[in-house]
């Protein structure tokens, strides 16, 4: 590791505690997250910290996974479902650094995957954490700007404006146009936003048997889906849900039921279609999948 | 002799103007008559004796200082002075009656609208209300083209009688007429005391005043002359 | 007749400070029937409104309810959440300003919509059905479905308002000055609309208005406010072609001309 000459014999940099945050601050957020878990979707607020990122940059995710990781975890971060993308890397390496934990770009191996805009492909198992970036986590935000009246309309399970929402989409373009941070219902109750991930995410999240945990910094909120819990997007019975379709496979490994990236090979303006989740791609090319051969065709 | 469907007791009216430090001005004074079926009783008397006045205070427009307004109402006798409003408007809705001069217009409502009102108020369906409207138009001359277009637009002539006409839709047991023919030609004047002597004939009781002495002669069962009653009072 | 009033409110009143603004009013509201309350600016009507509506804390008396689905409830102890319930079920909330009771950011088929949905309505065609009929029946143009409330003119949006009060099928509408802001000749159509409506719907409706024409029009029964107080209430041409009170007498002499 090369920043092995800041770190002292614990495996940790000196002066600071086990994954930056001290232990009252830990505390502080796991009574949060217990919270959570105890109510599904549900929003508690917690006393976020100041992190040494800027907000936006994953400041409650952050805080979560400081709160929940042990020496004996396993890290993956991801950002747009890539492993090697700077905030991925900068956060990977900032846990290996204050608590000297292993990391892993592989989702089977990883105990705890802090992921910003994506749920990996591989299906998840109990055991496992997954810990949402969440920018903002009010899903009632786009109608009713006054917290105040946005507590008290989840309070009291008053959602006539979400689907709201979702016609005034259908009125306009002809068809439910949110594409990510589409609303949910957990557990028949709370209506939920799942943070910025693609709809062709939000499937994934029902009955899960991963804990899901979500962390906004900048808003100081917290919520949680436990493992197996109803999550359901909403719709309208004649404008069902429908996750993305694309007409191609990946270019890269072959595959037809992923979430592909649009990619801009050259300057005149070729682009290929390849997974956004690249573990998931990687571990499907060393499988021997491809384009030519495989499941896919 | 059959019992008498409105009977007006001891109605006293003063009108006590704050505005004026409470000057109070007498109008009526221990006034009383009744009226039976088929009867159609005509108040007498001199401009600005009251009669408006009385008809007013019947209706309940007019807030009696004492005294009682009796109508058979589905059978039973209601004091108007003393009923609670819900039951007045009721009494309004299906027993009484009231013709003024002038109509009150909504501003867009159709001619045939206004008339059939009341009995599409009272529960019947719109296009028979509206044909029963229709005819009633048609008897007080109102040409068929003014139908669907609202009053508010026509001659002072035609809506009197479109007023007339909303006031005979529904046979009320008792009808309170203020001036119904005043201002209108022969023919109409002659078709509203036609339409005055069906409603006798039915068993109306009515209450009216005529200022022309030919429609008063032709309707008039008896007179109720006001200066008389206020002397005798 | 129907034997138990739909409204009955007994002693209520609501205090600012030393000010009383609702000082122990009481009346009942008929099924079908409408109510104005008038009184010049200041005089507590608005606040009575809010005061029965929920939307505003009273300090004392009651207000009992004759509910679809409960019966008779207090609706001073009844919880937030079954008061919110009744207000976008039962009930209806016209405002003065079309940007209280409108979201103006949202198409008028949204707006209209937007109580279908809180109660379940699942079926966009459905659902946009029903707003085109209320669109109709409010006199806006069908294609304007689509379009923003805040490219309204004030008659089209007082009158949207309406429809999205309307659409739930309610039994008690509250208004207040529902044509407080509009030009003249808009008022008359908006009124005309209203009476239609309600005698249609069999509505049950109070209406806050300093406008004796607007009373006169709509309501059935009227009450006086003066100081917070109900100081004459009866049928509204008794109080209008005969008023008791002083203050009554100052309020038609000074409104009605002719």
């Amino acid at each position: 590791m090369s920043a092995a000459t800041n770190i002292d014999g614990g495996g940790t940099l000196a002066g600071y505690n086990f994954a930056y945050l001290d232990e009252q601050t830990k505390r502080m957020i796991r009574r949060a997250l217990l919270k959570a878990v105890a109510i599904p979707g549900y929003q508690v607020p917690f006393a976020s910290r100041d992190m040494p990122l800027p907000y936006g940059w994953g400041t409650g995710g952050i805080q979560v996974t400081a709160a929940c990781i042990g020496q004996e975890d396993v890290l993956k971060v991801i950002d747009q479902g890539a492993d090697d993308t700077t905030n991925a890397v900068s956060i990977r390496r900032f846990f290996a650094t204050t608590a000297g934990v292993a990391t892993t770009e592989r989702t089977v191996e990883a105990s705890i995957i802090q992921t910003r805009h994506r749920i990996p492909e591989k299906p998840l198992t109990e055991g496992q954490i997954l810990v949402y970036q969440v920018p903002i986590p009010e899903p009632l935000r786009f109608l009713e700007p006054r917290e105040r009246e946005t507590r008290k309309l989840h309070a009291l399970a008053d959602y006539g404006v979400m689907h709201v929402r979702l016609y005034e989409d259908i009125a306009r373009l002809g068809r439910i146009a949110t594409s990510y941070s589409y609303p949910v219902l957990v557990n028949d109750r709370y209506v939920m936003s799942p943070s910025p991930i693609p709809k062709f995410d939000n499937p994934k999240m029902h009955m899960n048997p991963a804990l899901q945990l979500f962390g906004a910094g900048r808003e100081k909120r917290i919520y949680a889906i436990p493992p197996f819990t109803k999550v359901v997007s909403l719709d309208f019975e004649d404008h069902p849900f429908e996750i993305q379709k694309w007409d191609e496979p990946c270019a890269i490994c072959g595959a037809t039921g992923s979430y592909l990236d649009e990619v801009v090979t050259d300057d005149a303006g070729n682009r290929m279609f390849c997974c956004s989740d690249t573990d998931h791609c990687a571990e499907r090319v060393a499988a021997g999948e491809g384009p030519g051969a495989g499941e896919s065709r | 002799m059959t019992r008498p469907l409105l009977s007006v007791e001891a109605l006293e009216k003063r009108f006590t103007l704050h505005l004026q430090g409470g000057l109070e001005i007498p109008v009526l004074d221990g006034l009383g008559f009744s009226v039976r079926p088929g009867e159609c009783v005509v108040l007498a008397g001199a401009s600005g004796v009251g009669k408006s006045t009385v008809l007013k205070l019947v209706y309940g427009s007019y807030k009696a200082s004492a005294g009682r307004v009796l109508v058979s109402h589905e059978g039973a006798p209601v004091d108007l002075v003393s009923a609670d409003p819900r039951t007045v408007l009721d009494v309004r809705r299906r027993t009484l009656g009231y013709v003024s001069q002038f109509l009150r217009v909504v501003p867009r409502v159709a001619a045939i609208d206004v008339v059939a009102e009341p009995l599409v108020t009272l529960g019947m369906p719109r296009e028979e209300a509206r044909e029963r409207a229709g005819t009633l138009l048609d008897r007080l001359a109102i040409p068929e083209r003014l139908f669907s277009l609202p009053p508010a637009t026509f001659s002072g002539g035609e809506q009197q009688r479109v007023n007339i006409a909303r006031g005979f839709a529904h046979p009320y047991p008792v009808l309170l007429l203020d001036e119904p023919t005043a201002s209108l030609d022969a023919r109409n004047r002659a078709t509203v005391v036609q339409l005055i002597e069906e409603a006798k004939a039915r068993g109306a009781a009515m209450v009216g005043i005529f200022h022309d002495e030919d429609v008063r002669e032709a309707v008039a069962t008896r007179l109720v002359d006001l200066t008389a009653e206020r002397m005798a009072a | 007749m129907s034997e138990t009033p739909l409204l009955r409110v007994e002693g209520l009143a609501k205090r600012y400070g030393a000010l009383k603004a609702v000082d122990g009013v009481s009346f009942d509201l008929w099924p079908g029937e409408v109510l104005a309350v008038v009184g010049e600016s200041g005089s507590g009507k608005s606040t009575l409104l809010g005061c029965v509506a929920g939307l505003a804390e009273s300090d004392a008396g009651s207000i009992s309810y004759d509910s679809r689905h409960d019966g008779i409830v207090d609706l001073r102890a009844l919880s937030e959440a079954r008061r919110r319930w009744l207000l976008r079920t039962e009930w209806g909330y016209v405002h003065q300003n079309p940007r209280d009771g409108l979201r103006l950011g949202i198409t008028a088929g949204g707006n209209i919509g937007e109580r279908l949905m809180a109660v379940g309505a699942r079926h966009y065609g459905r659902i946009r059905e029903e707003a085109q009929e209320w669109l109709e029946r409010v006199e806006i143009e069908a294609p304007r479905i689509d379009h923003l409330p805040r490219t309204f003119s004030g008659g089209m949006q007082q009158r949207l308002q309406i429809a999205r009060n309307l659409v739930s099928r309610p039994r008690l509408i509250f208004m207040d000055e529902p044509t407080g802001g509009l030009d003249v000749s808009v008022q008359a159509r908006l009124l005309d609309l209203m009476r239609t409506l309600v005698t249609e719907l069999q509505l049950s409706v109070i209406i806050v208005t300093h406008d004796l024409a607007v009373a006169r029009l709509l309501s059935h029964r009227m009450m006086v406010m003066q100081r917070g107080r109900v100081v004459e209430a009866g049928l509204t041409d008794q109080i209008l072609d005969d008023p008791q009170h002083s203050y009554s007498q100052l309020l038609v002499a000074s409104i009605l001309q002719g």
